[in-house]
């Protein structure tokens, strides 16, 4: 079981203080733009590892004009009963707190897994590959905690080698140095990732489903991505003048993308339909929810913002009857109740209205 | 504050900027000198004048001492052909307090990162290759920090020493630790290092 039992956010964006007391089921909130519906789940998103589901710095999330730094709190059910809290004050950065000691956010990574879906999302199988290799690596992270350390590892030895690209340095120890580091981490990613790509394949081959299965590959740009840390080792060292040219590391798991096929169609994800390429991604979502329950035992905490957007009536029902199926906690949103209305009772809703600038979140039954 | 404790503010201010100290613990420190006037200001203000007279750094290993060579460098004891390489001198004093390791230091005086400018010329790499031709260094025992910064150097002196010894710290189980408060990254490293009971 992994459900959030109370949840406060304090000065969180546009809620001055919001107590929220819920049960294991689907939450609903529904309201009108801009009354503070999204930000509910970003403080939940917070509960994990990260910037959050809209990549703010920790200052953006602080109320204006007060500024007086936030806090979100959470009881959570994580195989047992443990009180999370994360906050900033200004200018300082995020905090941690499970159970009164202070933690760090890995530590939250393996304690509470979260997924999230965005409207900032439908775009992701036609805009560039960053995004994908994100989605990629927040799935990653939901099996393999430990990817986000060896992430940071390849990052910051990634980002020491393009200096001496650009610095044109030609020190060829002072690379060797950085790159046997960059191959160990970027091995332990690359092995990572494909593990997912696996378990999600698994996952959608298993399941009777309402949504389409998709057919994931991981490619990188112009040339095959070396597979060992040695061949890693030797194309560095062989494409060094280049990246000196183009002041860039070109190959590595920095670049990968993650390709999708719409299955039964055969087509790329990028040339399906708006509505199938949101069906791709829920069931993504989905698989990625399953997979983590059979292998953990709980299902990940879901965050679906205006998730009903681009679903007809009949994947609005499928989506809602597979969430209850699987047990997840969802935090889901929408402008209208009416969206919820497939669920009946087996969801918690809840009214968020705006009232000069400040958010009131209140139980619509 | 009135005008005539300009002073005492001023030696507060200097005292707040020292490391681990904020203003509100050297407001304490400052008071508690003046009051023990007699037992710690002046025996402090002795000492602070003597080490500003003659602490320098050794100009071979880098450690701090009153002359330009350290008492370790000096000692023929330590002459064992071992060479510790730390990152600063706490971390040689941290090793010292271990009393274990017998043979000599060599202080970087940081690690290498781009990101900060810090390069080979800025630390004493070019003086550890010279003193390990020059001291009949047979081992060389690189104990810098677990860091990206610190694993980039320690490969960095490893790839200018070829034909010597080159060993690092273990990684793993601190002595009197419990697995169960250990993090994924230190149970893999002390996983890899495991040896024969």
């Amino acid at each position: 079981m992994l459900a959030i039992k109370h949840l406060t956010l304090s000065h969180f964006r546009s809620h001055r203080v919001t107590r929220l007391d819920v049960d294991a089921r689907p939450l609903a909130f529904f309201g009108p733009n801009g009354a503070g519906k999204t930000n509910v789940l970003e403080a939940v998103s917070l509960l994990s590892p990260g910037r959050g589901l809209r990549r703010a710095t920790v200052d953006e999330f602080a109320r204006q004009p007060e500024g007086l730094g936030w806090k979100v709190k959470a009881e959570v059910d994580a195989g047992g009963a443990h009180e999370v809290e994360t906050w900033a004050d200004p200018g300082s950065a995020r905090a941690v707190r499970v159970d009164g000691k202070a933690a760090s956010q890995v530590d939250l990574g393996r304690m509470i897994r979260v997924l999230w879906l965005i409207p900032a999302m439908d775009r992701l199988w036609i805009e560039g590959a960053e995004g994908r290799r994100r989605f990629l690596d927040r799935m990653t992270l939901s099996f393999d905690p430990g990817h986000a350390e060896q992430a940071l590892t390849y990052e910051k030895a990634m980002r020491d080698r393009n200096r001496l690209l650009k610095d044109q340095v030609g020190d060829p120890s002072w690379y060797r140095a950085l790159e046997a580091q960059m191959a160990r981490a970027g091995m332990a990613m690359t092995r990572a990732r494909a593990a997912t790509v696996v378990a999600l394949a698994e996952a959608q081959a298993g399941a009777e489903t309402a949504f389409p299965t998709a057919d994931l590959s991981i490619t990188h740009p112009d040339v095959e991505l070396p597979g060992s840390e040695e061949d890693l080792l030797r194309a560095w060292e062989d494409t060094r003048r280049r990246d000196i040219a183009a002041g860039r590391t070109l190959i590595g798991p920095h670049r990968v993308d993650m390709e999708a096929v719409y299955a039964a169609k055969g087509v790329p994800a990028r040339a399906a339909s708006t509505g199938e390429q949101k069906a791709l991604l829920v069931s993504l979502i989905l698989a990625n929810g399953r997979a983590l329950a059979a292998r953990v035992g709980a299902p990940p905490l879901l965050l679906l913002d205006e998730v009903a957007a681009h679903l007809d009536a009949g994947r609005q029902a499928a989506l809602y009857d597979e969430i209850c199926a699987l047990g997840a906690q969802a935090w889901m949103t929408g402008t209208g109740p009416e969206l919820f209305a497939a669920l009946g009772d087996r969801a918690q809703r809840f009214e968020v209205t705006e009232d000069g600038g400040t958010s009131i979140v209140t139980a619509a039954g | 504050m009135a005008d005539d404790t300009n002073d005492v503010e001023a030696l507060i201010d200097l005292m707040a900027r020292l490391p681990g100290l904020g203003p509100r613990s050297a407001r304490r420190a400052v008071l508690h000198l003046i009051k023990k006037r007699g037992q710690l200001l002046g025996p402090l203000t002795d000492a602070m004048a003597k080490v500003r007279a003659t602490a320098r750094e050794c100009l071979t290993c880098g450690n701090i001492g009153t002359s330009d060579k350290c008492a370790i460098c000096a000692s023929p004891k330590r002459a064992t052909g071992e060479l510790c390489v730390v990152e600063d001198v706490s971390d040689l004093w941290a090793m010292e307090r271990a009393a274990v390791f017998k043979g000599r230091y060599h202080v970087l005086g940081g690690t290498l990162s781009a990101l900060d400018a810090v390069g080979p010329e800025d630390l004493r790499i070019p003086q550890l290759v010279n003193r390990v031709e020059e001291e009949s260094i047979t081992e060389v025992i690189l104990a810098l920090p677990a860091t990206v910064d610190g694993q980039t150097t320690a490969h960095y002196i490893a790839d200018h020493l070829p034909g010597t010894a080159v060993t690092s710290l273990a990684q793993g189980v601190p002595v009197g630790g419990e697995l169960d408060y250990l993090d994924d990254g230190t149970i893999t490293a002390a996983l890899r290092a495991r040896k024969a009971f």
